[in-house]
């Protein structure tokens, strides 16, 4: 196989003294798509934000195009960055741009085009999300959906090598979900990226998804193709798959100490 | 702990987080500084179209207010000024009291705490909302500066509007004085304006305008600073704001009482 294009060697994170993430190692290969699954609060979204270099790990490195971004300077983290994108779980849009404004930002930003040009990109950009005629709108007139796909054109702008997808199917009714996973796939395969994406829609995952890596307590509890993960008997993959809730372990002492507060 | 320990304890908290924050705002001012002076040399130009959006925000829609309380504090020293010196038979000099005392103080002071008030608050609550909203963290993705993007066009705006609005203040407190002395005092015209012309200096205006360009930087950095600092959604916005207000007033009184007493005793 290829070199891996990210490479995450003991990630150790945490928010104040809480361990969020306790020793991940994970590789992902280009032109993949890899799906993270996991419990809500399980740190998907921070796994995301320390590739991306958002947030600084407590140990750890993690490669990104052969660019350690826990080490690199700015600059040479920024370099990096224009060739990513990033759909932000709550899409992220400045709310100050229309719409045309935010695609077109890392363009005018990163790019010596002129105008025109770069509204002819931002319109094409629109166009692959389906939100042709709306670069004129604010980011408030907008549904959920649609800023999700608004925030997708954005993340996308730069024709990145690299995307990360924050939920981009979450809240959203199943006919859109189901477009917005076939955009994934369309754009994966119109534009040769390397696709990292963290959903809870197991239908989702099993369209998308060339491997699965499932989060457990700040650990990979499984990372492996998605036949894999069909066959796979560990108890809590399985539980994933059939979508059942916990075992409730009633015991009466532990229930009345967490209710009273007493360790 | 016995109670004092933890008032020991909570105080050199307080107090280290004190220089934290003296830190941490002298790194934006520093970074805010390179963006505006240093980069634009380096292949990083401004943004000379938020800039100017800045601008006529923090600039031109300020001008009624600040006219209207530069009036008011105008007259009232006139006011103040003619009770005093009509004792003495010197009503004139009221023209020296306020045109000196507007240009060397009140002009740069009062115009510096309607703009903390008025923008030094927006730039809090915009920046805070875009931390909230994860905007800041989009930008950084995205490989942008925020405080190249968001800090050094309106620090821009502030360094050029504020001291624009000073002589603007100068001016109209000036006329305010020409006005009670008109009406109220009856002094001659002629008189009134000879009398303002030969008390002010141009150190006197070039003082104050030199005041009011450092509080300009003191609005905007406080605002900034502020923003970038909130906690939490809109609560956090909320408190940001209020705090980026009282903390550039009390920074703007602080570095006036400071200029005065250099200009006191040099100029
Ligand atoms: N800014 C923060 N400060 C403190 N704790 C945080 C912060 N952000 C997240 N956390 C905590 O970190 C844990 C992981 O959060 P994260 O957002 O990564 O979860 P997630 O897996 O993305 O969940 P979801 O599927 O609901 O989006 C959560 O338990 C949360 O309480
Ligand atoms: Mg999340």
């Amino acid at each position: 196989m290829d070199e891996p294009i990210i490479k995450i060697r003991n990630l150790h994170t945490s928010y104040g003294k809480r361990k969020i993430l306790k020793g991940i190692d994970l590789d992902v290969y280009p032109y993949e798509t890899l799906v993270i699954l996991g419990r809500s609060g399980c740190g998907k979204s921070t796994l995301l934000r320390h590739i991306v270099g958002l947030n600084q790990p407590d140990e750890g490195e993690i490669i990104v195009k052969g660019v350690n971004i826990v080490t690199a300077s700015e600059d040479e983290k920024n370099e990096v960055l224009k060739k990513i994108g990033m759909l932000f779980q709550s899409g992220a849009l400045f709310n100050s741009m229309t719409v045309g404004e935010n695609v077109a930002l890392p363009l005018l930003e990163h790019t010596p085009q002129d105008e025109n040009i770069i509204k002819i990109m931002t319109r094409m950009k629109l166009g692959m999300v389906g939100l042709s005629g709306f670069e004129d709108f604010m980011p408030s007139q907008l549904s959920g959906g649609m800023k999700k796909r608004a925030a997708l054109a954005r993340a996308i702008s730069m024709d990145p090598d690299i995307l990360f997808c924050d939920e981009p199917s979450a809240g959203l009714d199943p006919i859109v979900a189901v477009g917005i996973d076939q955009l994934i796939l369309n754009l994966q395969s119109a534009m040769r990226m390397t696709t990292v994406v963290v959903t809870h829609e197991m239908a989702s995952v099993f369209i998308i998804a060339d491997r699965i890596c499932l989060l457990h307590e700040g650990e990979i509890k499984f990372l492996g193709t998605k036949e894999e993960m069909k066959q796979s008997n560990d108890p809590y993959v399985v539980q994933f798959l059939e979508r059942r809730a916990d075992e409730e372990h009633l015991d009466p002492d532990k229930y009345l100490h967490e209710l009273v507060g007493e360790p | 702990m016995s109670k004092f320990q933890q008032t020991l304890g909570k105080s050199g908290q307080t107090l280290s987080l004190f220089f934290v924050h003296i830190y941490r705002m002298s790194v934006l001012v520093i970074q805010a500084l390179y963006c505006i002076f240093v980069a634009p040399f380096r292949g990083k130009k401004l943004r000379w179209g938020a800039t100017f959006v800045q601008m006529v925000r923090i600039g031109v829609e300020s001008v009624p207010i600040v006219a209207v309380i530069a009036f008011s504090v105008g007259l009232i020293i006139a006011m103040q000024a003619a009770y005093q010196l009509k004792r003495f038979g010197a009503m004139i000099y009221v023209a020296d009291l306020v045109s000196v005392t507007m240009c060397r103080e009140l002009g740069p002071l009062i115009t510096a705490i309607i703009i903390s008030g008025r923008s030094g608050s927006a730039i809090a609550a915009e920046i805070g909302t875009m931390k909230v909203s994860e905007e800041i963290d989009a930008l950084k993705t995205m490989a942008l500066n925020p405080v190249g993007f968001l800090v050094a066009p309106r620090m821009v705006a502030m360094m050029i509007v504020v001291p624009c609005l000073t002589v603007l203040a100068d001016f109209v407190g000036i006329g305010g004085g020409f006005v009670l002395a008109m009406t109220n005092l009856k002094l001659s015209f002629v008189a009134y304006f000879n009398q303002t012309a030969e008390a002010l200096y141009a150190k006197d205006f070039i003082t104050g305008l030199i005041k009011s360009f450092f509080f300009a930087i003191i609005i905007a950095q406080v605002g900034a600073y502020q923003g970038f600092n909130v906690q939490g959604g809109a609560e956090g916005v909320g408190k940001s704001t209020t705090t980026a207000v009282v903390v550039s007033i009390f920074l703007v009184i602080m570095a006036d009482l400071l200029f005065t007493m250099l200009f006191f005793s040099t100029l």
